[in-house]
């Protein structure tokens, strides 16, 4: 029977499909083969992670925000990746950068659009219109599906300790410093304080907008934090700038 | 195990296997499937190497067309542009004023608005301009601050109490309750004195206890005749337009929560071509003035080209 099996073509098969842990074993082993080439070539290729200026990592109030963008399931509808066509360019701005989402754990790229793509909303309506669209969306855009958020503008900001998330997200690489770190709890109070002094923060996340979000300067509520995260959304690269376009140009071949 | 035989009434070979009686017949694929396949692997390979495809060790293969999807978005905009360019470089070199409505530069510059009015604006002034609650609507001849295709453009560029903007259009009503500049009596009173101008509340007795109190507080902005300023961004409050609402209710709230509606200045963010454009399509929606010499802001032309 052994010698007549090996004589077979395909006799060594056999004994594949018929032993389970031998066939996972090679199976695994193809996968693995499929991953190393599909995959660690981006570990090492220099197009992946594009070098633009400007990138900067969160404010603790724009980190709670992002963090109440995940809670509530806005990348479900909302997408933050606009594509190198022309029509997502006219629509949204400048195709997104891969080191423009460098410093998102987890990246909220989206894979869907039921509203508007958001990589670039930072400063495109005013605060008092995102509370009023968060808050009623009917109210300006009369053909939104989208449900309303109203209840952010009553909840209290609680996100409990800043320091410890951003020391957790310093430890995947965000760089925040010990500074960061030390005043999180202080600098997610300020940043939506507008008689606070702010001068430090803005030293330490340049370009950081500090104000009262919510049109309510008496409360740091959910909603000042949600629009902070709005407002500085594709903000931080000035993608349009000579000097962004030039390294773009020179890193666009092969892709 | 291996039983291989010819089935005879097919006369094709089977595969060995037999369960029970039943064996399996060793058919050959069909030739255009086999040759299907054949032609896939060709394909990939040709695309392999006309298209970006092999990672190595700093970049990857560029294949032989030189192809990439940035680099044909490029290539895509640069002939949009080319198509629209000489429109766009005359609407660029006419100063705003002298676009004459009707012309066929007007026209096209209106189109050319209209796109971007509906891209940028619809949000807050909706899809038709008609406004909504705290966003007025452009359809009107009620301009807060200007109504001429400058103004307009000036409007635009500079937003207004755009924080990140040192040339906004700015201006601060006192909150008169909240800051405890008048009491709540007064506020009513003047409130109602606000809505008699425009015949929505009876001349009485509270109104014109009002009228005092409105000369002392409000016609500093508002005007003596209540007419609105320009220059402030002050509404008329004698007509029927409320940007807030109109009822007493909502001119109260008015007076003790001072509004200051704010609108993104654009000129960072759209080109100085677009914004014109949108000025134009602004100003031909009906309200449009027209644009008189001296204005009231010097200068306006076309904003601060922004790099």
């Amino acid at each position: 029977m052994t010698s007549e099996t090996a004589k077979e073509p395909w006799g060594r098969h056999k004994k594949l499909e018929r032993n389970i842990a031998l066939l996972g074993a090679f199976a695994f082993v193809a996968v693995i083969i499929g991953g190393i080439v599909e995959i660690a070539p981006l570990f090492w290729i220099d197009n992946t992670i594009e070098k633009v200026e400007g990138m900067r990592p969160y404010t603790p109030l724009e980190q709670a925000g992002r963090d109440i963008y995940v809670r509530e399931g806005c990348y479900v509808c909302h997408s933050q990746m606009i594509r190198p066509f022309r029509d997502e360019q006219e629509r949204y701005g400048h195709y997104s950068l891969a080191a423009e989402s460098m410093y998102d754990h987890p990246f909220q790229w989206g894979s869907k659009r039921t509203g508007p793509d958001l990589a670039r909303v930072g400063g495109r309506y005013s605060d008092e219109w995102h509370v009023q669209h968060l808050t009623d969306p009917r109210a300006v855009v009369p053909e939104s599906v989208m449900p309303t958020y109203a209840f952010l503008k009553n909840n209290d900001l609680d996100q409990g300790d800043m320091g410890a998330e951003l020391t957790a997200l310093s430890r995947v690489g965000v760089p925040y410093s010990k500074d960061d770190i030390a005043k999180a709890n202080a600098d997610l109070k300020s940043q939506a304080d507008p008689n606070a002094d702010n001068a430090d923060l803005i030293a330490r996340y340049p370009k950081a907008q500090v104000r009262d979000f919510d049109g309510n300067p008496a409360k740091l509520s959910e909603m000042d934090a949600l629009v902070a995260y709005l407002q500085v959304l594709g903000t931080m690269v000035d993608v349009n700038s000579a000097a962004a376009q030039e390294e773009l140009a020179k890193q666009e071949k092969g892709r | 195990m291996a039983n291989k035989r010819i089935d005879e009434p097919t006369g094709v070979e089977t595969v060995g296997h037999e369960w029970d009686g039943i064996e399996e017949l060793n058919n050959p694929l069909p030739r255009w499937w086999v040759w299907t396949t054949y032609l896939t692997i060709i394909f990939a390979i040709g695309y392999m190497i006309v298209y970006p495809a092999i990672p190595l060790l700093h970049s990857g293969t560029e294949g032989l067309w030189g192809w990439s999807s940035r680099g044909q978005l490029a290539a895509e905009l640069k002939a949009a542009n080319e198509a629209k360019g000489e429109t766009l470089a005359a609407i660029a070199a006419a100063p705003i004023e002298t676009i004459a409505p009707g012309s066929d530069l007007y026209n096209k510059a209106v189109a050319g608005g209209r796109a971007a009015f509906r891209q940028n604006c619809v949000q807050c002034h909706g899809a038709g301009a008609a406004g909504n609650p705290g966003y007025p609507s452009l359809k009107d001849d009620d301009w807060l601050w200007g109504g001429n295709a400058q103004e307009i453009e000036t409007t635009i560029t500079h937003g207004i109490r755009s924080p990140d903007d040192a040339a906004t259009r700015s201006s601060l009503m006192p909150s008169f309750g909240r800051d405890g500049i008048l009491t709540p009596a007064q506020v009513n009173d003047v409130a109602s004195y606000v809505l008699s101008l425009s015949g929505k509340a009876p001349n009485d007795a509270a109104a014109q206890s009002g009228a005092a109190i409105f000369t002392a507080n409000c016609a500093v902005c508002h005007g003596n005749d209540a007419k609105g300023s320009r220059a402030f961004g002050a509404p008329n409050l004698t007509d029927a337009v409320w940007l807030y609402g109109g009822s007493h209710d909502k001119v109260v709230a008015s007076v003790t929560n001072a509004h200051a509606g704010v609108m993104p200045a654009w000129g960072a963010k759209l080109d100085p071509v677009t914004i014109k454009m949108l000025a134009l399509y602004v100003h031909s929606l009906g309200g449009g003035e027209d644009f008189v010499e001296a204005p009231t802001t010097p200068a306006a032309e076309s904003g601060n080209a922004q790099p």
